[in-house]
């Protein structure tokens, strides 16, 4: 079988009492790499918390699956060892905890009791991916986020996706705080993943990040919906026209949630 | 409700005991002199926890000696744990009960001039050097009841001495081990390094008592001119008994204390660490970590008081509370008229694993000077749920996640222990109480 299948149905999910998705429907399939764009505020990082089960986020209505498999029912851990990835937006600071001792953990916890990664050959893949997102290596061994700087937390982030090799990863503003450099490493290391087996939801506000990485699908997000969805030419006509022409397009004034009206 | 603090100790049992261990004349003094004023002394007073009913008076005060250790090859199950077989300590002290049932010291630090030896051998064969510090500037025998009868009845521990400029790289260990049920421990402690020399000095308190009985400790760390001590301890004392820990410290003109303290007590706990940074440029970081389960009430203090001009105190106290475990932190800066330049930080965190525990982090300053920099920091708060989702976003378990946030909160003190086995030793007792 090629790859897996998340499969997002009307998808509605509430902060505190308030809708802030109306209504999601998207298909992610093996292999392909989808893009959501969309200004800021329009629900973006809500879906993708709502995907790995953050527990702020309620889901009110709808479905999501993994190859058949109900995602809602699961714990957080549990769709994390069912192939779904996050890299957050904003990732928590954890104090005396070594990114390397974490990185073990999760990665043990991925491949299951009794598959456990033997030390040496942990310690020579990290370094591996230490070398290739081009991170100091002293990183290893501080305590993971705490005092790292944007773009640190950002590789940091890539390097867990990078080691634990999940079937679906969701990329929540990777590009942001990176400069051109560190933006040209991240895309590499995401293209070095792609295969029939890895499939990715990269969500962006802004077009220069797919200089770098060619999505096959390209979808952007307003009022908590996906509006439009289209291949690559999207993605471009945007970078050079910006939301205003779609806005008109669909008769729309505010594109962002905001408070319930 | 009254609760029986009388004592039935006489003259003639101290005189007896003093005797039977061949004490100079000074000690059974100063202890005559510290059983006339036990009657007269106030109790302590830890901020915020109540000790009325807590056990001070029942107990086993009779010195009891502990079977010999002869190898450490066949050392007994309930101690194992404290040692890495594979890389035991040169310089040991085992006091069993209350007699030292294992001694080494490496013929090098001998030479040297260094004493490493139980405190009644001590006081044989260098009575001055022990009377120079023995409850004189640290710990002062009328501060209240405790150390009165502490001084009254003091019935073990171990004297350290580092003589001027001696450097010791290796660790000096110390195990007590309170083996027999009900045994008082009144225990001594005092370590003196003397200009210019430095030592990593780290102990053990273990014990399994099931019967009721009161640990009685105190410990007096001196660090003379430019001297620099690096002082480690895990206690580990059982749930019935009453434990009072008193850890004091002095500093001299640019000398360091450094105190990593691992509060392990499933018994109801009173800890004071107090360091006065008496000279110039002294410095000192008090450590503390600790662990609280069951019905555990504890109070714990670190305080740094600054004499010294440019003198920097910092404390670092942090606890886990589950099950109905109490625990009040107090961290106290004080910083004294013409200590100016002195720096005085103090943070105190709680993380409390259930409904009914209970944590107090009380980071107070005290400054009597203008020229000086300080700061403090508190928290007292649940795991962090977002701390949680982020590990277990990553396939960990909740479990499992719950475990390494622990561990990391403890492990800026944990790292802190001079001696890799006590580290590994006190992480598996965070593991055992944790679980
Ligand atoms: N945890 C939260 N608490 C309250 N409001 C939230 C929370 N998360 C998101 N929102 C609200 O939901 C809307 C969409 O936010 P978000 O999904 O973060 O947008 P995007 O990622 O597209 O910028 C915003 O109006 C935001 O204020
Ligand atoms: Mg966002």
């Amino acid at each position: 079988m090629a790859g897996s299948t998340l499969e997002i149905k009307d998808l509605h999910v509430s902060v505190e009492g308030n809708e802030i998705l109306k209504g999601v429907n998207l298909t992610i399939k093996g292999g392909e790499f989808h893009v959501i764009m969309g200004p800021n505020g329009t629900g973006k990082s809500t879906l993708s918390s709502a995907i790995m089960g953050h527990p702020s986020y309620e889901v009110t209505k709808g479905s999501i699956h993994l190859d058949g498999e109900d995602v809602l029912e699961m714990e957080v851990d549990e769709r994390a060892r069912a192939g779904l990835f996050l890299a957050m937006q904003y990732p928590s600071e954890i104090s005396g905890v070594t990114t390397s001792d974490f990185l073990r953990s999760s990665m043990n916890a991925v491949r299951g009791e009794g598959n456990e990664i033997p030390l040496m050959k942990f310690i020579k893949q990290m370094d591996k991916k230490l070398d290739a997102l081009e991170i100091d290596k002293n990183m290893a061994q501080r305590y993971l986020n705490e005092g790292f700087s944007g773009g640190e937390k950002k590789r940091n982030e890539i390097l867990q996706m990078s080691l634990l090799e999940p079937k679906i990863a969701i990329l929540d503003e990777i590009d942001s705080g990176l400069d051109i450099d560190a933006l040209k490493i991240v895309s590499d290391a995401i293209n070095d993943m792609r295969s029939e087996n890895f499939s990715t939801l990269i969500i962006t506000h802004y077009q220069r990040l797919l200089n770098y990485i060619k999505p096959d699908v390209v979808h952007v997000m307003m009022q908590g919906r996906i509006v439009k969805t289209g291949g690559p030419e999207l993605a471009k006509r945007l970078e050079e026209e910006g939301y205003e022409w779609l806005k008109e397009e669909l008769g729309i004034q505010d594109e962002t949630v905001g408070e319930q009206a | 409700m009254t609760v029986d603090t009388k004592l039935t100790y006489t003259n003639e049992y101290i005189e007896q005991f003093s005797q039977d261990r061949n004490e100079p004349e000074w000690m059974k003094t100063l202890r005559l002199e510290a059983l006339e004023q036990v009657e007269h002394l106030d109790m302590p007073e830890p901020d915020k926890t109540k000790i009325v009913r807590w056990n001070f008076t029942r107990f086993h005060h009779d010195f009891v000696s502990g079977e010999n250790i002869s190898s450490l090859d066949h050392l007994p199950e309930e101690i194992k744990d404290f040692f890495d077989q594979d890389n035991l300590p040169e310089n040991l002290l085992i006091q069993r009960n209350h007699s030292i049932a294992h001694a080494a010291l490496s013929k090098e630090l001998k030479e040297k001039g260094v004493i490493f030896t139980d405190i009644f051998t001590a006081m044989n064969e260098h009575s001055e050097l022990v009377e120079k510090y023995y409850m004189k500037d640290g710990v002062a025998v009328d501060e209240h009841r405790l150390t009165a009868l502490h001084a009254a009845l003091m019935n073990g521990g171990i004297f350290v001495y580092v003589p001027k400029n001696v450097q010791i790289e290796e660790p000096l260990q110390a195990v007590f081990w309170q083996e027999k049920p009900g045994l008082a421990y009144f225990n001594h402690v005092i370590v003196v390094a003397e200009q210019n020399s430095s030592l990593n000095y780290v102990e053990n308190y273990i014990s399994n008592s099931e019967e009721e009985t009161v640990a009685n400790i105190v410990t007096e760390v001196f660090a003379n001119d430019n001297a620099k001590i690096s002082f480690g301890a895990v206690d580990n004392f059982a749930e019935n008994t009453t434990v009072y820990t008193n850890r004091r410290g002095i500093a001299k003109r640019d000398a360091t204390i450094n105190w990593a303290i691992g509060q392990m007590n499933d018994g109801n706990t009173i800890f004071e660490n107090i360091t006065e940074l008496v000279g110039d440029n002294s410095l000192s970081h008090a450590n503390t970590v600790t662990v609280g389960r069951g019905k555990l009430i504890q109070n714990i203090t670190a305080k740094t008081i600054h004499w010294g001009k440019n003198s920097e105190g910092y404390i670092l106290q942090h606890g886990v509370m589950k099950d109905s475990a109490s625990n009040v932190f107090n961290g106290i800066g004080k910083i004294e008229n013409g200590a100016s330049g002195s720096n005085a930080e103090q943070t105190s965190r709680v993380l409390m694993l259930s409904e009914k525990a209970r944590g107090d982090a009380n980071p107070i300053l005290l400054i009597e000077e203008d020229d000086v920099m300080a700061g403090h920091a508190a928290s007292v708060g649940k795991v962090d749920p977002m701390q949680m989702y982020y590990l277990m976003s990553r396939g960990i378990t909740r479990k499992e996640a719950e475990r390494l946030i622990i561990h990391g909160f403890l492990e800026p003190v944990v790292a802190e222990l001079p001696l890799e086995s006590v580290k590994k030793q006190l992480k598996q007792v965070i593991e055992r109480k944790i679980n």
